[in-house]
């Protein structure tokens, strides 16, 4: 089954972490790739800081543009995979071992991808 | 409602109940067996459990009225294949999804040396990955053969919610991908560990009932002490399932001195010889041979301390000593605040209810909603002559109480 894997994590606790304890868990965090490959079928993306982002709302009519992630909430994507293994089980073993859960105010969201379309066919 | 027919309705009621307790006895032997056969049929556990589900409601009408068949369990399983059927025949492109179908016939029964095809079904239903009330009524539906609306009447939940949380997490089963099976290494404790939670909700569910006093139509308690026994003997190897199973039967042979004419009576002032022995010496048996597999854990404390409870012939005689080390080594397992606030009680009787006060009050911040923390402190603050206070405490306990007997129970305490 193929699963999206979203790397979340809150940025007022990002800052408490040490320069040094960030590096040594980024090092783990590339190792993790590495055990990982054959599972992992889109690597997927490390995403900018959320001070970045800019959001497309509509309203009155018009796609407005706006400064900011579009929902409030404390904890941001920080980047997602693709991964490709037998069952939930399999992927929750797998994301067990996400080296950056272990600083403050980090998580991980297993989601099921949509692979079927047969339902929207005539 | 003069006597005369107060007593026919009791009579009208007593018949009912008993060919209920039939239904109950028949429908959870075979549910599960089918709603795993036709899942390895139809590969959608959705689509089987809703078709033996919708089997089950007919032969709760029909069974009702025409007595049980004599094969129950064919009965239900053709009625469930037809439900499959018909579903699918509703659905697009019902010829290929007929043609992908396993062996067209779910197949003979497994034999009894075959593991428990039951326990992979029931594990998948207890995942982590499901919330502990959809766990719960997905086990009640899918394992023990509930309806929809008798676990909405036994969980005190409007029956579109629970109708809605089935729903949904059959539907997560399915879509997120979770395995029914037993999971491997270390997993396989920790997933027990929830299976057995689930089972010993379901009997306390049981007592719960707001507002009721008689039983719902099905016995929630006889159905989680039934799948305690399932899971203890599918699984030899495993001491917390035996100790979960020696609990629940604890538990059940105080049922007939726990109540006297709809009044709950308390522990201490239960008339000990209506306990049932046969039940009691059967726990000590399981316990025991729990124990001899080395592997403690909190099911198997839990039953050691019921068991305390049990070899005393009267309250008074109670081995505190023995039940406060009992929580002592159970706080390793589980330090919850209940478990905290009932080993308050034992400590009440070793070392006074003055250091148990100190106990109970610390508990304040997560138990103040819950209505046995006030009539614990209640019983603590009469024991240091803070009467006022601890009168204060029971009316509390009261107020928090929705169980009509539990309300009797309290109120007759403040008025003495």
């Amino acid at each position: 089954m193929k699963y999206v894997i979203m790397f979340t994590s809150t940025p007022e606790l990002d800052a408490a972490v040490s320069p040094e304890h960030a590096e040594q868990v980024y090092r783990r965090v590339y190792e993790w790739f590495g055990t990982h490959s054959e599972a992992i079928t889109d690597s997927g993306a490390e995403l900018q800081p959320v001070t970045t982002a800019t959001t497309i709302t509509h309203s009155g009519g018009a796609p407005v543009v706006t400064d900011g992630p579009f929902s409030e909430a404390k904890e941001v994507i920080g980047g997602f995979s693709v991964i490709d293994v037998a069952d939930l089980d399999a992927a929750i073993e797998m994301v067990k071992t996400w080296p950056m859960l272990e600083l403050p105010g980090n998580s991980v969201e297993i989601r099921p991808m949509v692979v079927d379309y047969s339902h929207m066919e005539q | 409602m003069s006597e005369p027919d107060a007593a026919a309705a009791d009579s009208g009621e007593h018949r009912a109940a008993a060919s209920d307790r039939l239904l109950a006895r028949v429908l959870r032997d075979e549910s599960a067996r089918i709603v795993a056969a036709l899942t390895a049929w139809l590969g959608n556990l959705d689509l089987a459990e809703e078709s033996v589900a919708e089997a089950i409601e007919e032969a709760v009408r029909d069974w009702r009225l025409r007595g049980v068949p004599p094969n129950p369990g064919g009965w239900l399983t053709q009625a469930a294949r037809h439900n499959a059927l018909d579903r699918l025949r509703r659905e697009k492109r019902y010829r290929e999804k007929l043609a992908v179908l396993a062996d067209p016939d779910p197949g003979p029964r497994v034999d009894p040396g075959e593991p428990d095809e039951r326990l992979p079904l029931l594990f998948g239903c207890c995942h982590p990955a499901l919330s502990p009330d959809a766990q719960l009524a997905l086990t009640l539906r899918a394992i023990c053969g509930l309806t929809t609306s008798q676990i909405a009447r036994a969980t005190l939940s409007p029956e579109s919610t629970v109708a809605q949380r089935i729903v949904r997490a059959k539907r997560k089963i399915g879509s997120a991908g979770i395995p029914l099976r037993i999971p491997e290494g270390s997993e396989r404790a920790a997933r027990l560990d929830i299976v057995l939670t689930v089972v010993s909700v379901m009997y306390s569910e049981a007592h719960l009932v707001a507002g009721g006093d008689a039983a719902a139509d099905r016995d929630l308690a006889e159905d989680a002490v039934w799948l305690a026994r399932v899971i203890a003997h599918a699984l030899p190897g495993e001491a917390e399932a035996l100790g979960l199973l020696a609990l629940l039967l604890l538990h059940r042979a105080r049922e007939g001195a726990r109540a006297v004419d709809g009044e709950l009576v308390l522990l201490a002032d239960q008339d000990r010889t209506q306990w049932d022995r046969r039940l009691i010496s059967e726990a000590q048996a399981v316990l025991e041979r729990a124990a001899m597999k080395r592997r403690p854990g909190r099911w198997q404390l839990h039953a050691a301390i019921a068991a305390c409870h049990s070899d005393a012939p009267t309250g008074g005689e109670t081995d505190w000593l023995q039940v406060l080390t009992l929580y002592d080594m159970l706080l390793a397992y589980d330090r919850s605040p209940i478990v905290r606030l009932n080993r308050a009680v034992a400590l009440a009787e070793i070392d006074g209810p003055r250091a148990a006060l100190e106990e109970v009050d610390a508990l304040g911040d997560s138990l103040a909603g819950y209505h046995l923390w006030h009539a614990v402190r209640a019983r603590m603050l009469g024991g240091v002559g803070r009467e006022d206070e601890a009168l204060a405490e029971d009316l509390r306990a009261l107020e928090l109480t929705a169980n009509h007997a539990e309300r009797r129970l309290l109120e007759g305490r403040i008025g003495s």
